[in-house]
């Protein structure tokens, strides 16, 4: 088993995400998370999904995928260099006592305060999976009151492009 | 196309034109509220012929085997709500099987949608598992666009069902006609032709081989590769074997056919399949029901080529060394074309001794002289009295397996039966289909009494169309296949697989406006058979009392591997 992140051109048409996900939950693929948004093609939209399994298991993710008929390509991103960055917004206590440190700790990990209330603040961090983790973890739990994450995204590195 | 300019066309007008553009023949289909103005059209033509089933899983069947039975596709119309949920499951059959076959369904007006409005059901939501694609038509303008697309994905690639979803709206909204000529779509471009290096491959190995064998499937059936496929078997001198659903796509009295394989395939077959050294798989897809455990089968070593135009078929349950993906006939011919340069065929004489060996244990052997009627000896006399010549359509159960077993399928498209979902109620509106796409034809529906109550009431539709097929109904008052499990797996305890409370099925088939005959002795079995197959304007509802007490063998037992065969002698 190991974790793969996957790379999809689809026809941005209603119903394209819901034949991935299907094919997912009715083939019993695990779907770690799954990112989707139109390309500089309006017509296309790019999909990132992050699953994990063993290399069999990957080889029939991927083939079937290509079998939908509204997916144009689809790589695995793992198979070679490449990047992944996942973009969290995190609400969290910040009244008089907490907000130097709260600041700090954002600072720390390259993080901004995109939203300020007399006691919160609402950072936004950039990063892979496991700089996100490492951020909720180097935070008092008690302070967090919200988080949402947007799953990663990736792209190869260098000359490796995916379009039609 | 002949696009008028300025006339319009309502969305129902337009469905029917791009019907006639297709050159369809026939639809199956059942009217109702969200399909009237495509009902008005087609009673306003003739071109294309609409035969109204008694449910709608009996016309997508039908519809299926019209497809099965002549590689045209099948079209089905259906309303919206109840109507597309009585179609899934003959969908869902022909999905299994990768029939290509178009299913217009009605559905509520666009603005109602999502309203949970009457008769409302997300058809392509239902149907997304169980479709090759579907598409849900919102403006009329995309309505002809999108029909040719559905006949296109249905039977270019791996074929399959598509869906086209019509609210009531679009069919009444008008606009310009232009059917197109063709399709382009970048997201689907399916490949023919194998890559050459992997032929090259293939051949090598075949050419090395010692104990070669060549097993297919439905996929040989499905793209016309019987006469290639002929071809290379007989160059290479190899022993043949095929799947339920690829059966007729070799010769089944060919001394090179070893019958079928798998749960209930012959001795020889299996055997063979579990020790050969190099495996040409074609247009089939190593399925449970055919090589049992995989991971037994991977006991012993071998060297696989797999031929397929699915790439996800390839190394799904089985690794394969060789994959070709393409088009099979045409790989066949590469292939060919390689194998006659190279000449001169493997010695493989000791392993035809060797399968000769297991051949002798003669696994389908049944007692012959039996006071009660046995089904095997049905099938065998329905082989004879047709000449091997009659498509034959089967339900699911023993029936099916003897019909399988015991019927030398020689011809292609000639065997129909639903072998991937397995659906009950298949048999008789599979024969509605086959009759009309074959007029003339003999068509024989083998049949339990169990199955054959699931869409019974096709016996109407039958009437009204003058289908003179012939049903011959093993009866044997079980759910036989169902009886068979647990005899051997579960303590004889035949938990709700008794059949009680039959009809009386000579009279029900009289009410019918049909023929009935019972027959209950072995002696009377050929009698009735050639009495009811000169009947060429009849339906015969042969009722063969059959031995309640008779089991399928071989039989690969659920989990194990196809070497491991309960033989009838065993017991
Ligand atoms: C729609 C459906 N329901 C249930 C089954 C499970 N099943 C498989 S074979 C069988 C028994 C079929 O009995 P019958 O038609 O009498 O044929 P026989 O096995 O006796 O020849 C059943 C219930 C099925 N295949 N399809």
């Amino acid at each position: 088993m190991s974790r793969h992140i996957i790379s999809i051109l689809l026809e941005n048409e209603a119903g394209a995400l819901s034949r991935v996900s299907g094919l997912f939950s009715a083939r019993a693929y695990n779907i770690e998370s799954l990112t989707v948004a139109p390309t500089e093609d309006p017509s296309m939209s790019r999909m990132t999904i992050v699953t994990t399994g063993s290399e069999d298991v990957v080889e029939q993710i991927t083939k079937q995928l290509n079998k939908l008929v509204e997916v144009v390509k689809v790589v695995d991103l793992s198979e070679a260099e490449h990047i992944e960055r996942e973009m969290m917004l995190i609400k969290v206590r910040a009244g008089a006592k907490e907000r130097e440190d709260m600041k700090r700790m954002a600072d720390i990990f390259r993080a901004r305060v995109i939203d300020v209330s007399d006691n919160t603040y609402t950072i936004e961090l950039t990063g892979d999976g496991r700089k996100l983790d490492a951020f909720i973890q180097a935070l008092d739990q008690s302070a967090i009151l919200e988080t949402v994450r947007t799953g990663a995204s990736g792209i190869g590195r260098g000359n490796r492009i995916l379009r039609v | 196309m002949d696009r008028v300019k300025g006339v319009e066309l309502t969305g129902a007008e337009i469905v029917v034109r791009c019907l006639q553009e297709e050159g369809v023949e026939y639809v199956f289909g059942y009217p109702g509220g969200a399909v009237l103005f495509i009902y008005d059209e087609l009673f306003k033509q003739d071109k294309v012929k609409h035969v109204l089933v008694r449910h709608e899983q009996g016309a997508a069947h039908a519809a299926d085997d019209y497809s099965r039975s002549s590689n045209k596709v099948g079209v089905c119309l259906v309303t919206s709500g109840p109507g597309v949920t009585n179609a899934v499951t003959g969908i869902a059959t022909a999905y299994m099987d990768s029939i290509p076959m178009v299913i217009l369904t009605g559905q509520v007006p666009t603005a109602a949608i999502g309203l949970d409005a009457f008769q409302e059901v997300d058809a392509v939501g239902i149907t997304r598992p169980c479709v090759k694609h579907n598409f849900l038509v919102k403006n009329v303008k995309d309505l002809a666009g999108t029909i040719k697309k559905a006949f296109y994905l249905a039977q270019t690639g791996r074929p399959g069902p598509v869906l086209v979803d019509i609210p009531k709206d679009v069919t009444m909204q008008s606009c310009e006609f232009a059917y197109p000529e063709t399709v382009a779509m970048r997201s689907y471009n399916p490949v023919r032709k194998g890559h050459p290096g992997q032929v090259r491959k293939a051949a090598q190995l075949l050419l090395g081989a010692q104990r070669p064998m060549i097993y297919t499937g439905g996929g040989v059936i499905l793209s016309d590769a019987a006469k290639p496929l002929g071809e290379i078997v007989r160059l290479l001198g190899f022993p043949c074997t095929s799947t339920l659903m690829g059966l007729g796509g070799y010769p089944a009295s060919d001394p090179q056919f070893l019958g079928m394989l798998g749960m209930h395939g012959t001795y020889e077959a299996n055997m063979a399949m579990q020790n050969c050294d190099v495996l040409l798989a074609i247009g089939a897809r190593f399925d449970d029901r055919v090589i049992g455990n995989p991971a037994h089968f991977a006991q012993n070593p071998r060297k696989i080529i797999h031929i397929d135009i699915d790439p996800s078929s390839i190394s799904k349950r089985v690794r394969v060394d060789v994959p070709i993906v393409g088009h099979v006939p045409d790989v066949l011919q590469d292939l060919i074309k390689l194998l006659s340069a190279e000449g001169g065929k493997p010695d493989i004489a000791p392993w035809w001794k060797q399968i000769g060996e297991w051949r002798a244990r003669d696994c389908l052997k049944y007692d012959r002289n039996s006071k009660i009627i046995k089904p095997q000896f049905v099938i065998e006399k329905l082989y004879e009295v047709t000449r091997g010549d009659a498509f034959v359509t089967s339900d699911v159960g023993q029936h099916q397996m003897w019909a399988a077993q015991f019927y030398k399928f020689e011809k292609p498209r000639r065997w129909i039966n639903s072998g991937g979902l397995g659906t009950m109620g298949f048999g008789l509106p599979a024969a509605m289909g086959v009759q009309l796409v074959n007029p003339g034809a003999t068509v024989a529906c083998v049949t339990g009494e169990s199955s054959i109550q699931m869409c019974l009431q096709e016996l109407s539709t039958c009437k009204q169309y003058r289908l003179p097929i012939k049903i011959v109904n093993l009866n044997n008052k079980y759910m036989g296949m169902v009886r068979q499990w647990q005899q051997f797996f579960h303590g004889n305890r035949y938990s709700e697989s008794y059949m009680d409370a039959l009809p009386d099925f000579v009279k029900l088939a009289e009410g019918y406006g049909h023929r009935g005959v019972l027959i209950d002795k072995p002696a009377d079995v050929e009698p009735a058979l050639r009495d009811a197959f000169k009947r060429k304007d009849e339906l015969v509802f042969m009722d063969f009392l059959t031995d309640q007490t008779e089991n399928v063998y071989p039989m690969v037992p659920g989990g194990k591997g196809i070497s491991e065969m309960i033989l009838a002698e065993d017991l």
